[in-house]
């Protein structure tokens, strides 16, 4: 069989950090190292469209990405990089208008034509509702935001991908495959069908929409099925392109799709391990050539750990190479073609995908799926059940809950820990810099700007010109999503860890756990009270669900406020819900600031005996000092048994309030 | 939390300002069912000022099915009245699970201004009752909270019987639906037309639904307030959008309003502690217990004299000690 070679896939590293200097030149290292495109990771206050001197940016400034708050910062990050030969794909959500209206005053600023920019801002709102929490504004007017982006781009800047539908994080908020195909094509379709239902687009341009949408989806270790998945995809988008929006031309109803393969698997304990992961996993996704990715990241191996390094982020990239330059792979057609194995599970999977698309469909659609809590239940139950199956066993996972014995690794040996941290100096260098940039500029255009731009979003108007216009006058992040909160207002999404979540897990001790919670709560006098609660900007919050979800089940009554707290709020909530503990959960390396605030908030007010737990990724070396700055317990992704988590935590509750420990399960 | 008898004179004094504190000391010690901590609260209870327990703040019920959005509508409320520089205060009522005794109490997570109102204090409780009722300890922090707070809210979910105990423990009762949910065809046929004060039909923005269900609901009140002094209004409104409120605001004060001028403010709050007192002795004694004393209506009817907290408080002590001295010789 001789078929011409194929391309290979766009080569990225998802990466970011400190300041867009910093970030660039990391950026220029791993292009002369033969990476192909950009991905860039932006920090939480960012993207959750606050400048750093906000109250709420305290602690997470550069951390988890660069800070990129106006027109000078996109020139740094992008300083001796050609735009018009770049393909720059933007993890930006919420603000993604703001940061593609950045891109093209950049491009106009160098006297490019934005019509040859080639990218992808992510913009898919309702992932960040049901997993990523980067949300900022109600379901109604993000999704209008999406429409805008898509209707200016599709004939302003053509080769742009304006939203990346993601199944990304839903499989990692516990997702399975079929619920992955269903609310990705979901969320798709109501895309589609709210830019048709827009106006913007004249009819005969409407395929034109649909085949610069495109997607971002998660390859797991259970690499056959995710294979199959992949193949799924293209031919349900196939179908749904032409049937439901009659685009004829069928390269046009291609399913486009870049990958960034599973974190959610990816174990602190023998992390050495996550390189056959890593590779297993993209091998689903580039292995059968009428499904493969357009474009490839890849996680690091020590990402549980922390923050990866350059070194880390080189061998994610030589994976890729490897793959593409040094396998056959590239070299044959479709080698699963005919297998009927992999037809039976791709029917399999498009009939249960068509079945739960149907349900969301006659639930009103995704908005409304969201707004009643139903597909972030689904999820959260989904997680909690794979958590069960590695409680008791019935998943395997090598070196967590077998095969645990392990040589000391030299990898996690050197001065660093084998991870990067991000100098805790640079968020004051950039709350200077941008109080200095505010006071720099001709304020008049600021404010005729920021006055169009709310005009805008009242009226029915697209949103991109008026903020092309604001980033161009100086206007900074905080400011553009300022004026937009103040038209939108703000959304909190619902948890969905409902009544009927439940982890179970091995009878007995669960037994003997609600036994030490009942008995406890006698001597307490009341039932022992667990305030949950995530502070700062980071939206994770699978992990501070699940420690929720199974206090509840074992009978104590948890407070769950829920993501994007303020300490102050934390430390009011505890003292006005009478908890006997807090757990605060922070997976964006802020921990240390958080964890400081919240302490000292607690002794202001005499609180100071209240048990405070952390967990998180919390790199080793750092948890002494957080212990003599008062956290009682640390838990990080190496302590998946949430049994003896819980049996800690009541014990710490009980000291507390001089009562003897119980001691381990 | 070890608080001198002494020291619960101070303690109420604090609580008359709200103090955040004292506050949340006062309704930890109402939730303790150590027998020390429950006569500490009794005493507490009847430390705290009569004439305002008696008199002042404006006790509301909001309560309805699932999904009705009232804690969205609850958050605008209190932003109105943090606004106006009230003082409010926030029990927010969530189901225990039968199976397993918790809860999770997520009402915080919808309540925006949680936290953020200095003049603002929630405090989340579990229902702790196998048929959706109200937990006993509702009634007693509600007084913790009258004390200082201009404006109490005790929020439940309607099913089972939250929203006939909420509606027994408050001076107004607003009963909230959504529109094309089957919430108001629902509510009329079951039938519990002495449960609200006031409908609101949430989700304005919704349109014509909204105003059918609105519609539907103001045809049965109608029919079943026909005589009655205070005519159920019907308030269509969007928390979502912030349209509307002002006049279930002024709903509210008017239907406080009307108590007041029919004298039925302090005998509800009157009846409110006897009801109260009736439930604990009924929890303690069982009905055998209550049936020694007389039954449920002989009690109510004595209990419904004692205006003052104290002396309800007393003649309540009486009575459990009676039972207990008289059922000492079978351990419970």
């Amino acid at each position: 069989m001789s078929t011409s070679k194929d391309r290979p896939w766009l080569v990225r590293t998802y990466s970011g950090h400190s300041s867009a200097r910093t970030s660039n030149e990391l950026y220029r290292s791993n292009l002369a190292k033969g990476q192909t495109g950009l991905s860039v990771a932006f920090d939480l206050p960012t993207q959750t469209g606050y400048d750093p001197d906000h109250p709420l940016a305290r602690g997470e400034v550069g951390k988890v990405g660069v800070p990129i708050s106006h027109l000078d910062d996109m020139d740094v990050l992008f300083d001796q990089l050609p735009l018009d030969q770049m393909n720059t794909s933007m993890t930006i959500n919420a603000v993604a208008p703001w940061m593609l209206a950045l891109y093209i005053a950049l491009a106009e600023r160098r006297g490019i034509d934005p019509a040859t920019l080639q990218g992808t801002t992510q913009n898919d709102i309702v992932k960040e509702y049901l997993s990523r929490g980067t949300h900022i504004f109600p379901p109604g007017p993000s999704l209008r935001l999406i429409v805008d982006t898509i209707t200016y781009s599709v004939p302003n800047v053509p080769k742009w991908n304006p939203t990346n539908i993601c199944s990304y994080h839903l499989q990692e908020a516990g997702a399975t495959p079929v619920q992955e195909l269903a609310y990705a094509l979901s969320t798709a379709i109501m895309v589609l069908d709210a830019v048709r239902d827009s106006g913007q687009i004249p009819e005969a341009d409407f395929p034109k929409v649909v085949s610069r949408l495109s997607f971002f989806v998660n390859a797991g270790i259970r690499f056959i099925e995710e294979c199959c998945k992949m193949r799924a995809f293209t031919q349900m988008w196939d179908e749904i392109t032409l049937e439901r929006y009659g685009v004829k031309d069928a390269k046009q109803r291609r399913f486009r799709y870049g990958v960034q393969v599973n974190s959610l698997g990816l174990t602190e304990s023998q992390p050495e391990n996550n390189v056959q992961r890593i590779v297993l996993e993209m091998l689903a996704v580039v292995l059968s050539k009428d499904a493969r990715a357009r474009a490839v990241q890849l996680p690091a191996w020590n990402e549980a750990l922390g923050l990866p390094r350059p070194w880390d982020q080189q061998w994610s990239l030589r994976i890729q190479q490897v793959m593409a330059f040094e396998t056959d792979l590239l070299e044959y057609g479709d080698i699963l073609t005919g297998s009927p194995v992999i037809e039976a599970k791709v029917q399999e999977l498009m009939e249960g995908a068509n079945a739960e698309i149907q349900r969301v469909a006659e639930q009103g659609g995704v908005l409304a799926g969201i707004e009643s809590g139903y597909m972030k239940q689904v999820l959260v139950k989904s997680h909690a059940e794979r958590l069960r199956a590695i409680e008791t066993g019935e998943l395997t996972i090598v070196g967590v809950n077998k095969f645990k014995e392990t040589a000391e690794s030299p990898l996690t040996q050197s001065g660093d820990g084998g991870i990067m941290k991000v100098d805790p100096a640079v968020e004051q260098q950039h709350i200077k810099a941008i109080q200095a940039h505010r006071a720099n500029r001709d304020q008049d255009k600021v404010a005729i700007a920021l006055n169009t731009l709310r005009d805008v979003a009242k009226s029915n108007d697209n949103i991109m010109p008026a903020s092309i216009a604001c980033a161009h006058a100086g206007v900074t992040t905080g400011e553009w999503a300022q004026t937009l909160r103040d038209v939108f207002g703000e959304y909190r999404a619902p948890t969905g860890i409902d009544i009927s979540s439940s982890i179970g897990g091995d009878p007995e001790r669960v037994a003997a756990l609600r036994e030490r919670v009942t008995a406890t709560g006698s001597s307490l006098g009341r039932p022992i009270k667990l305030l949950v609660a995530k502070p700062g900007l980071d939206g994770h919050s699978n992990g501070a669900e699940q420690i929720a979800v199974k206090a509840r089940e074992l009978g104590m009554e948890v407070v769950y406020e829920g993501i994007r707290l303020t300490p102050q709020q934390i430390v009011a909530a505890a003292q006005e819900e009478g908890v006997h503990l807090v757990g605060l959960s922070v997976l964006s390396g802020s921990h240390t600031a958080m964890a400081e605030m919240v302490i000292d908030g607690l002794r202001a007010i005499d609180l100071g005996a209240l048990p405070v737990t952390m967990g998180g990724i919390i790199p080793d070396d750092e948890h002494v000092a957080l212990k003599q700055r008062g956290i009682a317990a640390i838990y990080t992704p190496k302590d998946s048994d949430l049994n003896i988590i819980m049996a800690e935590m009541i014990d710490l509750a009980r000291v507390a309030n001089q009562l003897d420990a119980l001691g381990p399960l | 939390m070890q608080t001198a008898v002494s020291d619960l004179q101070a303690l109420a004094a604090k609580l008359r300002l709200a103090d955040r504190q004292a506050v949340a000391e006062a309704l930890n010690l109402i939730d303790d069912q150590r027998p020390a901590a429950r006569a500490k609260a009794l005493e507490l209870l009847a430390a705290l000022e009569a004439e305002r327990l008696a008199n002042d703040g404006h006790l509301i019920g909001i309560t309805g099915p699932p999904g009705a959005g009232k804690s969205s509508l609850l958050s605008t409320l209190i932003d109105y009245w943090c606004a106006k520089g009230l003082k409010v205060a926030v029990l927010a009522v969530d189901p225990s699970s039968p199976k397993t005794g918790g809860a999770l109490l997520g009402d915080r997570l919808r309540m925006t201004g949680a936290g953020q109102h200095k003049n603002l204090f929630i405090r989340s409780l579990a229902s702790r009752q196998q048929l959706g009722g109200l937990a006993a300890e509702v009634w007693p922090m509600s007084r913790i909270l009258l004390a200082g707070y201009d404006i109490v809210l005790i929020e439940t979910v309607g099913v089972g019987q939250s929203e006939v105990d909420v509606a027994s423990m408050v001076d107004t009762t607003a009963y909230v639906v959504q529109p094309a949910s089957g919430d108001s065809i629902q509510f009329i046929k079951s039938g519990i037309m002495e449960v609200p004060d006031i409908m609101v039909v949430n989700k304005a923005d919704l349109g014509a639904p909204a105003i059918k269900a609105a519609n539907d609901l103001h045809q049965v009140m109608r029919r079943s307030t026909q005589g009655s002094d205070w005519k159920i209004p019907v308030c269509t409104l969007s928390a979502r959008d912030r349209q509307g409120i002002d006049a279930l605001v002024n709903a509210l004060e008017a239907h406080r309003a009307h108590l007041v001028s029919m004298q039925l403010l302090t005998a509800g709050r009157t009846a409110q502690q006897g009801a109260w007192a009736i439930r604990q002795l009924q929890e303690e004694f069982g009905n055998s217990g209550v049936a020694r004393l007389g039954g449920a209506a002989a009690i109510a009817r004595e209990l419904d004299n004692q205006h003052d907290l104290g002396e309800l408080l007393a003649s309540y002590n009486a009575r459990a000690e009676h039972l207990r001295a008289s059922t000492k010789a079978w351990p419970t």
